[in-house]
């Protein structure tokens, strides 16, 4: 079973990337389970949401504490929370920033993951030449397909259609595109961010 | 057709597909989804012949669902925590009057200290009120249990809640099975009431019971929820053949039959609690789970059976009377302990007001209950150092203030020094 955390605040879409992240999987014929960290969600502030891959059954309803998997939509909330708390040695990080992980202090995290489990994703950036919005959590669903091969980047794509139909839909395909794109050339060329 | 959608939305969808003839919508937390899903399914013309009524109030929406049931139409609404508080007097009416309304119940806790989260509260607070209550364990057996709620309620002339962790389950996101409405239709036939108000037959429902005959009244629907147990059974059997799975009935068991210690809980929790046992297990340790799914009426002589043979019963309560304990693990040991060798009876109080239940915990209490079994309710998880802090606070100063705020003041001052801490890491 995989596990994934994403971390964001509230009008970023968090909720809704784990359910979207569980839509991609259901129609991949796995088990999914997706939910929020039930807070009263008001814009800005800080919002968890978690979901659960697998081949059987999901059954445990703990909230996510060993993530293999960690999303953080908001760089801004490494100094407001352990949001790292309980990544698994092994786990992969995407994190929404147009800087690098030296920039913001996450040297010390990336070295005790394994190389090339990290990425820094300019998200926000990519929303917003794409959608128009900052809301960053298409474009790093789109950024995970290319980091980890727990789900197709077709799936991604199918849930995204489902969750927004239409032109927003469109858009936010194209924003998890350009994701996928730049961290699978990221990846190529041996990098975890855009400057590095 | 197998779908991946949210707790509530799945319900409201199976909730249509049972042809509900007047919806009571009031919003409040976690429950609104439900109401407003069903409320979109009217709006669309998914679901005909169905009068969607915005309500003033949670008193207004059972006392018009008390109504319109007893204008003989399929009634429904739902509510949770103070919102079921607030109908509390309408509760009590409808099981008396014995009109099959079904309601669906997001758990969640009672304030004070006001909290929106999951625990079983609400509906412990009503389990005298005459309703049948049944509890959900995953989201697909939340949607399946309000078609068997339909029958179970029309068949008895019986109001019956569906108890659905709120947030837990009614925010979660997983693969559901939302039947056809072939196949709905072919378990729930149209409701043919006992009673009803009908102006070519005109008949009262509500009489003023004096002491000459309030008992017998009583007695009549002790009676006719004692004599339910075969029916709830029955039910879940049809459903299962109907469906292809297993929904329903009055409890489950899980490897029971050799276990020393048996666990006993209601609702998602025990998802959590047969991955723990399935751990323990293969460790070699003796020890299975009896779900719940029938809280009311209780289930006595089903429960000696499945657990005739355990050393040790540990219930898990998610709800707390302050003055006795866990009401669940009081019944639980009514219910056992004139057995000819009953097993002993560990109480635990976990997951109150959104605390998660977690396998680590879990763990450690069912070890706890074979090793070192306590006395008295067991607190999971309990801050014992802030408890303790506030015990002293109030041993010094008589006026030493509200318990919540100085709990939270607590809370507070720690989390600020980890925070200052990570800063200055950061830096």
């Amino acid at each position: 079973m995989i596990q994934v955390r994403i971390h964001g605040r509230g009008g970023q879409g968090v909720v809704t990337a784990a359910e979207m992240l569980s839509v991609a999987a259901f129609l991949e014929g796995r088990h999914a389970q997706a939910f929020p960290s039930f807070g009263s969600e008001r814009t800005g502030a800080p919002v968890v949401a978690f979901c659960r891959i697998g081949d059987r059954e999901i059954r445990l309803r703990e909230p996510v504490q060993n993530p293999d998997i960690l999303i953080v939509q908001d760089a801004t909330l490494f100094k407001a929370l352990d949001v790292l708390e309980g990544l698994s040695k092994d786990g992969f990080l995407l994190v929404n920033t147009a800087r690098g992980f030296s920039d913001i202090h996450l040297d010390a995290v990336v070295a005790r993951i394994p190389a090339g489990h990290a990425q820094a994703v300019p998200a926000t950036e990519l929303a917003l030449a794409h959608i128009s919005r900052p809301a960053p959590n298409t474009a790093l669903l789109g950024a995970f397909t290319a980091l980890t091969d727990i789900v197709t980047l077709d799936s991604v794509i199918a849930a995204i259609h489902r969750t927004f139909p239409g032109k927003l839909g469109e858009a936010n395909e194209r924003a998890a595109r350009a994701a996928h794109d730049l961290v699978s050339s990221h990846i190529a060329a041996g990098k975890d961010t855009a400057d590095a | 057709m197998l779908e991946q959608i949210e707790g509530s939305k799945a319900m409201a969808r199976v909730i249509a597909l049972c042809r509900p003839q007047v919806i009571c919508a009031y919003p409040i937390t976690p429950q609104t989804h439900i109401v407003e899903g069903l409320g979109d399914l009217v709006r669309e013309g998914a679901l005909q012949n169905c009068e969607f009524i915005n309500v003033e109030s949670e008193f207004a929406a059972l006392s018009v669902a008390i109504g319109s049931s007893a204008a003989g139409a399929r009634s429904y609404t739902a509510t949770a925590s103070q919102g079921l508080l607030f109908m509390a007097e309408a509760v009590y009416n409808a099981a008396g009057l014995g009109l099959p309304i079904v309601m669906t119940l997001g758990n969640r806790a009672i304030g004070a200290p006001i909290n929106i989260w999951n625990d079983h509260s609400d509906a412990m607070a009503l389990r005298e009120s005459g309703w049948f209550q049944l509890f959900a364990e995953t989201n697909q057996e939340a949607a399946d249990l309000h078609v068997i709620a339909f029958r179970l309620a029309e068949e008895l002339s019986v109001p019956v809640m569906v108890c659905v962790d709120g947030f837990v389950l009614t925010h979660a996101m997983e693969r559901v099975d939302i039947p056809t409405q072939q196949q709905v239709d072919a378990y729930l036939p149209p409701y043919e009431p006992v009673q009803v108000l009908d102006p070519a037959d005109p008949i009262s429902i509500g009489a003023m019971v004096g002491p000459d005959a309030f008992t017998e009244v009583r007695y009549l629907q002790y009676y006719k929820q004692q004599t339910a147990f075969d029916l709830i059974e029955d039910l879940a059997a049809e459903f299962s053949e109907s469906f292809g799975r297993a929904s329903g009935g009055l409890l489950r068991d899980y490897h029971c039959g050799d276990a020393e210690l048996a666990v006993v809980a209601m609702g998602s929790v025990n998802g959590t609690i047969k991955d723990v046992i399935d751990e323990l297990r293969a460790e070699g340790m003796s020890i299975g789970l009896v779900t719940l799914v029938t809280f009311r009426p209780f289930p006595t002589r089903a429960l000696q059976q499945v657990l005739a043979g355990a050393k040790h019963v540990l219930v898990i309560d998610r709800s707390l009377d302050p003055g006795m304990g866990g009401p669940l693990a009081s019944n639980v040991d009514l219910a056992l302990r004139n057995l000819l060798s009953p097993p002993a009876i560990h109480s635990a109080i976990a997951g109150l007001g959104g605390r998660p239940i977690t396998k680590a915990s879990l763990h450690r209490l069912f070890m706890q209950a074979m090793e070192k079994p306590w006395e008295g309710p067991n607190f999971v998880d309990l801050n014992e150092k802030v408890v303790g802090r506030e015990l002293h606070r109030r041993a010094r100063a008589r006026r030493s203030g509200p318990a919540a705020e100085n709990v939270l003041k607590i809370l507070e001052t720690e989390r600020a020094a980890a925070f200052q801490a990570r800063i200055e890491t950061a830096e």
